[in-house]
């Protein structure tokens, strides 16, 4: 196979990105280095477009060879058009994250470290890159070690004692995350003797049907897997994410909640397509535990969600009761519920950052308060960031023509050819979208309730909305729009995507 | 006795998993930050071991060709690639630890405690 330049962009985005992280250090100038990362990401979103109609209408999924040494000892990227999609739309988000938080990063930040806050955004999003296109397992273990840290960083940026309590809370968890996915792959190594994915589901599958090491490679499984949960924050391992997304600074909570937590998911989807092969979690039942994980996750995380009085807090449970949803998907087993996995990632990164954005703004416009009793009718004094906020919290409870329906409705049309999944499925989606709304309709009439004359409450100063935040929102409201009406386009795509990862 | 050589045959492996779930405990439960992060370094320090001896090979001489006139058998070598890994490893947990240690030397400075335990507790005092 001849290599076409498109070829090369995978590595290329990965290799600018990192380079602009170097180059970022020497630059102290904060406002400079924002303008390097925007740039950078700017530049690897239109490669990546460009990839990605390249790989949509050749519909392949092509390796790339990194090193001179051939194919069974050498590192691979791989990219289709699963991929391709999935690395575009989280660009975008990433500078949609930095655009909408530029005001709170120069108030929030000490001046003269505000370029190494651009360093951290300029890891994360090659780390995820990475994370998203290679074909190897221990440089996926790596690429995950290099996201933890950037993303402890971005966490501990405002700093402040909560800030500081939650980046070490977050560190060890992230650590016991890594520490056992990379014990799961020694396992995996020692009685495989691979490391490129495509050998390691070859000598899986023939393990599996040979019934030999089947004790071993339960454990692998669960390790892997476990640990991967551990790191995206699925219940019961969600204790710091509240602490970690709600005290950071607008960027960093936005990023986090919106990427970082999907590196780690789409590399499980991984696990479960190429190394281990999905016939073989659902032989041992590895998905069944995920499905259970992911209705306790829907139920309780949003439970917690509505206990809460603290603004970016809420958002925050309710991030980790959208991954169940996530995990809903992925334990249904099939490639339709993995797809409609993979669609909520991608919903959930668009709509969550813009939440985040519009909190922040919100705030920003309520004397930086954050508890909800303050925020009445914030949304008259900030009016697009009310919008946006109004049309995450209503795509979030699931109304149609925003993402969270198209989420909601392939879920369930996936579920429909399972057994015992279909009723689990129907009556936590009900659940959940009912908690959903309990905690998020409160929140959004809170907004829109104007402060009566004569009221006792506290008088804010007007300012301006920055046109940076405007732009934003308006593309992540775009984004959230897109998604909820051109869902058959997108979930075709996913599950071709993922047809071609088999 | 059967069982015996069996442990023997696997004390590395057997070593690693003890050392594991020892550094993950400590790293998990001990709320000394310190210790926390040593708990990881053995944590991270037992898949090492083992990295190490998957590949290791009794005899073998350092995986390195320098006569290509005659025909090499792989048998007589370490297996190279887990010594790569258990390099790049190394390079992680370093950089992991450095950027620990330097938070809880940011922490201590600020509550002038490494006890996670006891800095939970002021923070709930302070907020009531």
């Amino acid at each position: 196979m001849a290599t076409a330049f498109y070829h090369h962009i995978p590595f290329l985005t990965i290799l600018v990105l990192m380079l602009t992280g170097v180059l970022t250090s020497l630059v102290h100038n904060g406002r400079l280095a924002m303008r390097l990362n925007q740039g950078a990401v700017t530049l690897s979103l239109a490669a990546t477009l460009f990839l990605l109609w390249q790989v949509w209408s050749s519909d392949e999924r092509f390796l790339y060879q990194l090193g001179i040494v051939g194919h069974p000892y050498g590192n691979e990227l791989a990219c289709g058009v699963l991929e391709a999609l999935l690395a575009a739309v989280f660009l975008a988000v990433m500078l949609c994250c930095v655009l909408g938080g530029a005001r709170e990063i120069r108030e929030d930040v000490q001046k003269e470290k505000q370029n190494l806050y651009f360093i951290m955004c300029d890891l994360i999003m090659a780390s995820i890159l990475a994370m998203i296109y290679t074909n190897d397992a221990f440089t996926a273990y790596v690429f995950i070690e290099i996201n933890t840290i950037s993303a402890c960083a971005l966490v501990m940026a405002k700093d402040t004692g909560p800030t500081l309590v939650a980046t070490i809370r977050y560190l060890v968890m992230s650590l016991l995350g890594s520490g056992l996915f990379l014990m799961g792959l020694t396992f995996l190594y020692s009685i495989t003797g691979h490391l490129l994915m495509p050998d390691l589901r070859l000598a899986v599958q023939a393990l599996s049907q040979s019934g030999q090491y089947t004790l071993p490679l339960v454990i692998c499984m669960g390790m892997m897997t476990t640990g991967l949960l551990l790191k995206s924050a699925l219940f019961p391992f969600h204790s710091w994410l509240p602490d970690a997304h709600g005290s950071a600074t607008t960027t960093s909570s936005a990023i986090l909640s919106g990427l970082v937590l999907k590196g780690y998911l789409l590399l499980l989807v991984k696990v479960m397509l190429s190394v281990f092969g999905l016939d073989v979690y659902v032989k041992y039942h590895v998905s069944d535990v995920l499905l259970v994980v992911g209705v306790l996750a829907m139920v309780i995380c949003s439970l917690q969600a509505i206990r809460e009085t603290h603004l970016k807090r809420i958002i925050a449970y309710s991030t980790a009761a959208q991954m169940g949803y996530v995990c809903l998907g992925f334990g249904l087993g099939t490639l339709a519920g993995i797809a409609a996995g993979v669609y909520q990632m991608l919903v959930h990164a668009v709509t969550k950052s813009l939440l985040f954005l519009s909190a922040g703004e919100l705030s920003e416009h309520s004397g930086h308060r954050k508890q909800m009793y303050y925020l009445r009718g914030a949304g008259y004094r900030a009016p697009l960031a009310g919008v946006g906020f109004t049309a995450g919290a209503l795509s979030m409870v699931g109304l149609p023509l925003l993402g969270g329906f198209a989420v909601k409705f392939y879920l369930l049309e996936s579920s429909l050819t399972g057994s015992w999944q279909l009723p689990v499925v129907l009556l936590s989606l009900a659940v959940s979208s009912v908690l959903n709304a309990l905690y998020y309709l409160p929140m959004v009439l809170q907004i829109w309730t104007p402060v009566k004359e004569g009221e006792q409450f506290p008088a804010y100063e007007t300012k301006p909305t920055p046109r940076s935040f405007r732009l934003a929102a308006l593309l992540l409201l775009a984004g959230c729009l897109a998604l909820g009406i051109c869902c058959a386009e997108t979930g075709q795509t996913l599950l071709r995507g993922l047809e071609l990862m088999l | 006795m059967e069982l015996l050589e069996q442990i023997w045959t696997q004390r590395f492996f057997l070593a690693a998993v003890i050392l594991f779930c020892i550094g993950a405990f400590t790293l998990f439960f001990h709320p000394n930050l310190i210790k926390k992060i040593i708990g990881f370094d053995l944590m991270d320090g037992a898949i090492y071991l083992m990295l190490t001896s998957v590949g290791y090979v009794r005899g073998g001489a350092a995986p390195i060709v320098t006569d290509f006139s005659q025909s090499v058998s792989a048998a007589g070598y370490v297996n190279p690639i887990p010594s790569g890994l258990v390099l790049t490893g190394i390079v992680v947990s370093v950089s992991v630890t450095a950027f620990a240690l330097a938070l809880v030397v940011r922490i201590y400075k600020r509550y002038h405690t490494v006890y996670l335990d006891v800095i939970m507790a002021g923070m709930k005092k302070g907020a009531d």
